[in-house]
């Protein structure tokens, strides 16, 4: 057999690396992740909240999902255990003890958050998650393929997988009831809440709100807005009477969920430098080893 | 001795007590595959939204490519730096990662809801997704693979093209595609070979990327930035003991003599590169002060204990003794341990280290989740039997001097 001459070697060693390259000149691709200052966020204000479970019905009507007759709502028992939002209900109420009022206990609504750093747009392998400019994050079911690697990332953990479909099963949570908000409605849950325990706006005003409440009824909450910072901060945040922990929140840092993830990945892949380096490396090692081999 | 080894199809026969064992567990993978595929993936396991990645993610997927590491770090050995004493295992390597990487894809296919929709990250490009950078790189060392394994097709066929009935007009232009297509690997290979090795540490350091995003879901006994890093490590040290693996195996069932004097010289290069790795790990316990979680006693410390002690600790110390390399049935064993630690590190860096903060009910695989995982690895069993019995892989000493081979077995010395 004939050898492959050096030069023909360094000439398709360097036209296979010159395409490596010229890829990275196009590889902008990624999904929409913008954290516009306008962003919208809402309070959950869970020392007010009485626990009708009017949002879970809203989010359900507003969303096509099947649900009971609204008078069934009324009915506490579902409280005996904690809920998590699923593919047929995208947001829950749970009650936990008031260790100071035992006749009021508090109740916890729980949704996606909105995470200002987002780990499920960061994970999402074809990028099905964006966070948009109004703060929601949405889901596109014409990009996913059902591989969950959001449902891993999430810390809230919060979508969810219709494992019981065999075709096209979807991924469901939260979508900030986009469609509605296109339109200068309001969330439906927020539209619905019939004591105000939800108070919707540009995020920053609903931190200033949160604080201004803290000021002026200091022994109603513990001195902590939920969401503020958390996981470099999210759209939804809490107010509360009681720790946090109690209440079942993650305990997590300030950090944003996809920090470290992503530096790694951009480090790697910097202008696809280290691998290409790799390659140029290998590839010299090769001609070395091989040069030394016809020398013997 | 090695000038009078030459990779031969193996004569045997296909069907053994055995192989139908095989047969049985792969049917059996496959009818609860087809639960899967007409009723979802809730009908045949136990992923849930607590647990949305289990059993299959991280054992058909993870392992599996942990696994077939031994395709990338025989290249990098006997054609990137020339050693010629790898080149008997490098076609083995190479069929074990070819169908490895085949079943990861199958495995893939199996887990994603939206099975038909796998080919989307090809024109959906998410560059900050870790998964992004695996499935990509998974993809293109695929077809790489199969482009290394082309010079056997050719060796085996060239010259003795021979269809029959009707398709004889064929014969001839068959044998000249051969022939072309050998001419132009012959020139290219190298390029696809180290290629191959530039994927391979790519996605194998990004799938233990994969899990640093859910960081706060993650035991601290696993958890570490330097997970890339630990992934890599713990590829490259379970290639060789993969093909030590493998080869015995596969000696022991075709009744084959082993190749002791090969496979030892292997195992002396385990030893290293399973210290190194080794040191990261518990270098990287200490600064992070997580030997804490070692006291209590749960799943999580008894995996651990289990992952580090049986699969890096005693075949360590094996390999670091000269009586263990002659001898083949203890070689066997160390390199057996390893390839259990890293599957066993897999395992617990997917299901035991993810602790989701709202869990009712911990993850256990169902028997269906068993059954297509075991399946699976049935039918990527039989399918290397067939393979080493139509193609040049495994290398049998010959009576006459080798003639000279091509560029997937050896450099060419013409
Ligand atoms: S709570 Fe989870 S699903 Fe919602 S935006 Fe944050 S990471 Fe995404
Ligand atoms: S399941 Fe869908 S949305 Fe979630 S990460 Fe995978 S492709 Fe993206």
């Amino acid at each position: 057999m004939k050898q492959p001459s050096r030069r023909a070697f360094l000439k398709t060693a360097a036209l296979a690396g010159g395409t490596v390259a010229g890829l990275s000149a196009t590889a902008k691709a990624g999904p929409k992740n913008v954290l516009s200052p306008d962003r919208n966020g809402v309070l959950v204000d869970t020392t007010v909240c009485i626990g009708c479970r009017s949002c879970e019905y809203a989010c359900r009507t507003a969303h096509g999902l099947p649900t009971p007759p609204l008078e069934t709502y009324g009915d506490k028992t579902v409280f005996k255990e904690m809920r998590r939002p699923n593919t047929g209900a995208l947001t829950v109420v749970n009650q936990y003890p008031n260790p100071t009022k035992s006749d009021l206990p508090y109740y916890v609504k729980v949704q996606c958050m909105h995470c200002d750093h987002p780990a499920c747009v960061s994970a999402c392998i074809v990028g099905a998650f964006s966070k948009q400019e109004n703060g929601a994050i949405i889901w596109d079911t014409d990009k996913c393929i059902g591989c969950r690697y959001c449902m891993a990332a999430c810390p809230f953990q919060i979508p969810s997988f219709e494992y019981e479909k065999a075709l096209n099963p979807e991924i469901r949570k939260c979508d900030f009831c986009y469609t509605r908000t296109q339109e200068n409605k309001l969330p439906a849950c927020v539209d619905a809440c019939p004591v105000e325990a939800l108070t919707f706006g540009p995020r920053e005003e609903v931190v200033r709100i949160a604080k201004q409440r803290m000021a002026t009824y200091g022994n109603r909450y513990v001195n902590h807005v939920y969401g503020e910072l958390e996981a470099g901060g999210t759209g939804w945040m809490y107010l509360a009477g009681r720790d946090f922990a109690d209440l079942k929140f993650p305990k997590l840092g300030a950090s944003p969920a996809p920090g470290v993830s992503e530096a790694i990945q951009h480090g790697i892949f910097a202008y696809f430098v280290p691998p290409v380096a790799l390659y140029a490396i290998l590839g010299a090692i090769m001609w070395m080893t091989k040069t030394r081999e016809e020398g013997a | 001795m090695e000038a009078h080894m030459k990779p031969t199809p193996i004569k045997a026969k296909f069907l053994t007590p055995g192989v139908i064992v095989l047969i049985l567990l792969a049917v059996n993978g496959l009818m609860f595959l087809a639960g899967r595929f007409f009723f979802g993936i809730g009908s045949v396991t136990h992923l849930s939204d607590q647990y949305p990645w289990g059993l299959w993610i991280a054992v058909d997927v993870a392992a599996g490519v942990a696994l077939a590491a031994g395709g990338f770090t025989t290249a990098a050995l006997g054609h990137v730096m020339h050693l010629e004493e790898y080149h008997a295992v490098i076609r083995p390597a190479l069929l074990t990662a070819m169908l490895g990487y085949t079943f990861v894809a199958i495995g893939v296919c199996v887990d994603i809801g939206r099975w038909y929709f796998v080919w989307h990250p090809l024109v959906m490009w998410n560059g900050s997704s870790a998964l992004f950078e695996v499935g990509i790189c998974v993809m293109i060392y695929m077809t790489v693979l199969y482009i290394e394994f082309l010079p056997l097709v050719t060796e085996r066929f060239i010259g003795k093209v021979n269809l029959p009935g009707i398709l004889k007009n064929l014969n001839r232009p068959v044998e000249r595609l051969l022939r072309a297509l050998d001419r132009g690997l012959s020139k290219t290979m190298f390029v696809f070979i180290i290629a191959g090795v530039v994927l391979s540490t790519l996605h194998q350091s990004s799938l233990g990327t994969l899990m640093v995003i859910a960081g706060a879901k993650m035991h601290p006994l696993w958890f570490t930035p330097i997970l890339p890093l630990l992934f890599l490590l713990s590829a490259i040290a379970v290639g060789l003991p993969m093909v030590i693996f493998e080869s015995t195996l596969a000696a022991r069932s075709f009744k084959l003599k082993p190749e002791t004097e090969i496979l030892g010289k292997l195992g002396g290069m385990v030893a290293p590169i399973l210290g190194v790795y080794l040191a990261f790990k518990l270098g990287d316990m200490v600064i992070r002060e997580t030997f804490v979680y070692l006291t209590e006693f749960s799943t999580a410390s008894v995996m651990w204990t289990i992952e580090v002690l049986v699969g890096i600790v005693i075949p360590l110390r094996m390999f670091l003794s000269p009586s263990v390399l002659k001898s083949p049935a203890l070689t066997f064993t160390a390199a057996a341990l390893v390839v259990f630690g890293v599957a066993l590190n897999r395992i617990n860096n997917f299901i035991v280290a993810y602790t989701p903060p709202y869990a009712v009910h911990a993850y256990f695989p169902s028997i269906g989740e068993i059954s297509v995982t075991v399946g699976l690895i049935a039918l990527l069993t039989l399918m290397y039997r067939a393979y080493v019995m139509i193609f040049p892989v495994i290398s049998l000493p010959q009576d006459r001097p080798a003639l000279h081979a091509k560029y997937a077995i050896r450099t060419e010395k013409s």
